[in-house]
């Protein structure tokens, strides 16, 4: 009943760094992805700092071998991924299994949409962009480089727990025999539509964000696309398959309480942690770690603060938030983490949450400042976002 | 053991007057033009009117819908809310950008978008039931809906929630309309609604809508139909949709002549409904096809229009003449197969069976 899912192979692009090992080589020494903005031209480039992936569209079309101007940035980042996800999982034959692919995206197109708004009014030139703000495109852009056709292919968004929820979704066919395999995670690139929208809800921090600092300022803007392979127990022993990890417990609930904040205790929260727990099987004691949402934002993290205090009492496993390496990357950002807990597992490390200082008065909870050495077995990784939208992962080094 | 998946309530707000459960398009709307908005209920009965006037359409439309599809279920609250949107509350998301760049990124407020977040209707829901439960947004062009009937299926035959709200939203917007004139995705000239499946230009006529439904393990009174299986294929050569189809209705026990209908998803595309026009001579040539997007005109989630409709008909026995594309008999139909595909992609099943 509480058999993990195996996870077969990761692929990543990030502000710190194109593939997987150069994401955990930053992690381990500690450098961020975070700077003032350079590919998008904005107003607030001096009121705000991101974490842009350093390729521009060019250098990934140029890698990808294709024609300028061809796709979104959201699609072009997934591309990347997913194929050093493949790679990793030794997936050669794309359709010689039942297999899917779920991703997440809050932006879609969105970057080309607000750069030729009004353009194509004007000439033919980028109408190759009009079909692509559909957050599905992106999806199906992924899906047509992969060659993956006649498959269960779907999109999902729900704000900044997309990719978790792309996850889960991806366990759950596998678990109960609709796929044997499926890519799951998320892609999402940076863009004025974004930059503004945060702006306007005033929790963009105009340094770098120190999560679950009594002095927080507010979150940076990230983009990155992250993806993970399931497969069947089937398929694993069938083809002696090397498992990474397993994804063992998942937790989706709503909060209720605000369209865009969360609650002052974090109900949907510890919902959505509990949850996940259940699912595993396991008590609280046995988490090794958790990866924060840990936004820096002051609701947030007084909220999942709380919410974790309320799961674990007093009890805290070790925890940390990695936004300020990456940003937050939106819908991408549980995919990200997902991985990163994987690394976690597979190297016996707890990651720093880079630029803490000060414990936030409400509670007595201290993130990791430091890189630690640890046997982890068990990580639970939190993503919230918009709509009350609550998920909660667990990784295990066993199934 | 795997549970039956029921549909026990609809409710649906669209181009057509749909927002009336006692109704079956009792009196047709026609439109002639390139894209039609859907008519308006009575909010004031749904929402109070001091939060409706900064509402998007798609959370008001999905208002209206959801919550007849609630009462009519005799639920105060669910296990989990799916919900399908190719677009979201898009007429948020087009403002947005526009003030942003008419204004160079000054005198922004968060309103429009927050509600441009794709999940925006998912979540008001939620927050005005109070459901805590688990909530999911799919926004896969026209699977978008089918995504979230998958989603709550699984649930529902797995035993892990006993009921679902499961919605389609989509909304009509200018610049969205404007541009895919372009590119001939929408039609240059506007054309009516009785000529529009047999127009022969390119392009669609787009429409707007909110369909919800509660699916349930449990039959109850006012349960509508059993939902038997579902397919989703994001391609298909044209070659290869024969075969799928009768691959999928065999898996599950009967053959092509045993269904009582199929509701075809015909969208008056000259290049893309060839398709349908294929099928409608082959494989579905001796049962009677049903057709609909004339009068829901065509968006992501328009076949959530579809699902509406196969329920109507099972629940009054009636099929009005306006949604009959041939000439075969329809009686009283048990089992109807849902066929939809927008621009050769994302293809899609859905089997249902009256109760």
């Amino acid at each position: 009943m509480n058999q993990g899912v195996a996870i077969t192979g990761m692929g990543m692009i990030s502000a710190i760094g194109n593939n997987v090992a150069e994401n955990y080589a930053s992690l381990i020494s500690g450098k961020t992805g975070i700077s003032k903005i350079r590919h998008i031209r904005t107003v607030h480039e001096n009121e705000t700092m991101v974490a842009e992936v350093p390729m521009t569209n060019g250098d990934l079309e140029t890698v990808l071998g294709l024609g300028p101007d061809t796709l979104s940035r959201t699609p072009l980042l997934g591309i990347i991924a997913v194929k050093e996800a493949l790679d990793q999982a030794g997936i050669k034959d794309i359709l010689a299994y039942r297999t899917g692919l779920i991703s997440g995206t809050t932006v879609g197109g969105m970057d080309k949409a607000e750069q030729y708004f009004y353009d194509y009014y004007e000439s033919d030139a980028h109408w190759n962009h009009i079909n692509g703000l559909h957050a599905g495109d992106s999806t199906q852009k992924i899906a047509e480089a992969i060659g993956l056709s006649k498959s269960f292919v779907t999109t999902i968004s729900t704000a900044c727990s997309s990719a978790a929820n792309a996850i889960m979704l991806g366990a759950r066919m596998i678990k109960s025999g609709e796929l044997d395999r499926v890519i799951v995670g998320g892609s999402d690139s940076l863009s004025k539509f974004t930059i503004n929208g945060f702006k306007t809800l005033m929790i963009l921090s105009d340094t770098y964000n120190t999560p679950f600092d009594e002095n927080r300022k507010g979150l940076n803007l990230g983009e990155a696309a992250a993806f993970l392979i399931l497969e069947s127990d089937e398929i694993v022993s069938k083809q002696n398959k090397k498992v990474l990890a397993y994804v063992k417990g998942y937790g989706n609930a709503n909060d209720a309480f605000h369209q865009t904040a969360s609650s002052e205790h974090g109900d949907g929260a510890v919902l959505a942690m509990e949850k996940a727990l259940k699912v595993a099987g396991i008590p609280p004691s046995q988490v090794d770690y958790i990866n924060a949402h840990g936004t820096a934002t002051p609701n947030n993290d007084l909220s999942e603060g709380r919410a974790i205090l309320r799961v674990f009492k007093d009890k805290i496993p070790e925890f940390s938030s990695t936004k300020p390496f990456t940003g937050h990357t939106l819908a991408v950002a549980a995919g990200v983490e997902a991985i990163y807990s994987v690394l976690s597992i597979q190297n016996n490390v707890i990651y720093p949450n880079l630029n803490f200082k000060t414990p936030m008065s409400e509670f007595n909870l201290v993130p990791e400042t430091q890189l630690k050495n640890k046997e982890i077995n068990t990580v639970l990784s939190n993503s919230f976002g918009f709509g009350g939208n609550c998920s909660t992962l667990i990784f295990t080094k066993e199934g | 053991m795997k549970k039956e998946v029921y549909i026990n309530s609809i409710g649906s707000v669209s181009v057509q007057k749909t927002f009336n459960n006692s109704e079956f398009l009792n009196e047709i709307v026609d439109y002639e033009g390139i894209s039609v908005k859907a008519v308006d209920p009575n909010y004031k009965e749904y929402i109070p009117p001091a939060a409706a006037r900064r509402m998007a359409k798609g959370i008001k439309m999905s208002a209206v819908s959801s919550q007849n599809a609630m009462k009519e279920a005799g639920l105060e609250n669910v296990d989990a809310i799916i919900v399908g949107t190719g677009l979201g509350c898009l007429g948020d998301s087009e403002k947005f950008v526009r003030d942003l760049l008419d204004n160079d990124e000054q005198y922004l407020t968060p309103t429009k978008f927050i509600q441009s977040s794709h999940n925006t209707v998912a979540g008001s829901i939620a927050l005005d039931m109070g459901c805590k439960g688990y909530n999911f947004t799919y926004v896969h062009s026209n699977i978008s809906f089918e995504s979230s009937l998958w989603d709550a299926k699984l649930q529902l035959a797995n035993n892990e929630a006993e009921n679902i709200l499961v919605g389609a939203v989509d909304e009509v917007v200018d610049h969205h309309v404007i541009t895919h004139q372009f590119i001939e995705h929408i039609k240059k000239e506007p054309v009516s609604m009785r000529d529009v499946l047999n127009s022969g230009t390119k392009g669609i006529v787009f429409g707007e809508g909110s369909h919800f439904f509660v699916l349930s393990n449990k039959r109850q009174q006012s349960t509508y139909s059993k939902l038997l299986d579902m397919g989703i294929y994001n391609t298909l050569s044209n070659d290869e949709v024969s075969e799928t189809i009768r691959h999928f209705v065999e898996k599950n026990g009967v053959s092509i002549k045993d269904l009582d209908g199929v509701i075809l998803g015909n969208n008056g595309d000259l290049e893309h409904d060839t398709i349908y026009h294929e099928l409608g001579t082959s494989l579905f040539l001796e049962i009677p096809q049903l057709v609909y997007k004339h009068l829901s005109g065509e968006y992501d989630t328009a076949s959530g229009f579809a699902f509406w409709m196969a329920n109507k008909i099972f629940k009054t026995g009636k099929v009005p003449e306006i949604l009959r594309w041939n000439n075969v008999q329809i009686d009283r139909p048990k089992r109807l197969l849902l066929y939809n595909q927008y621009r050769g992609k994302n293809h899609s099943l859905v089997l249902l069976e009256k109760c």
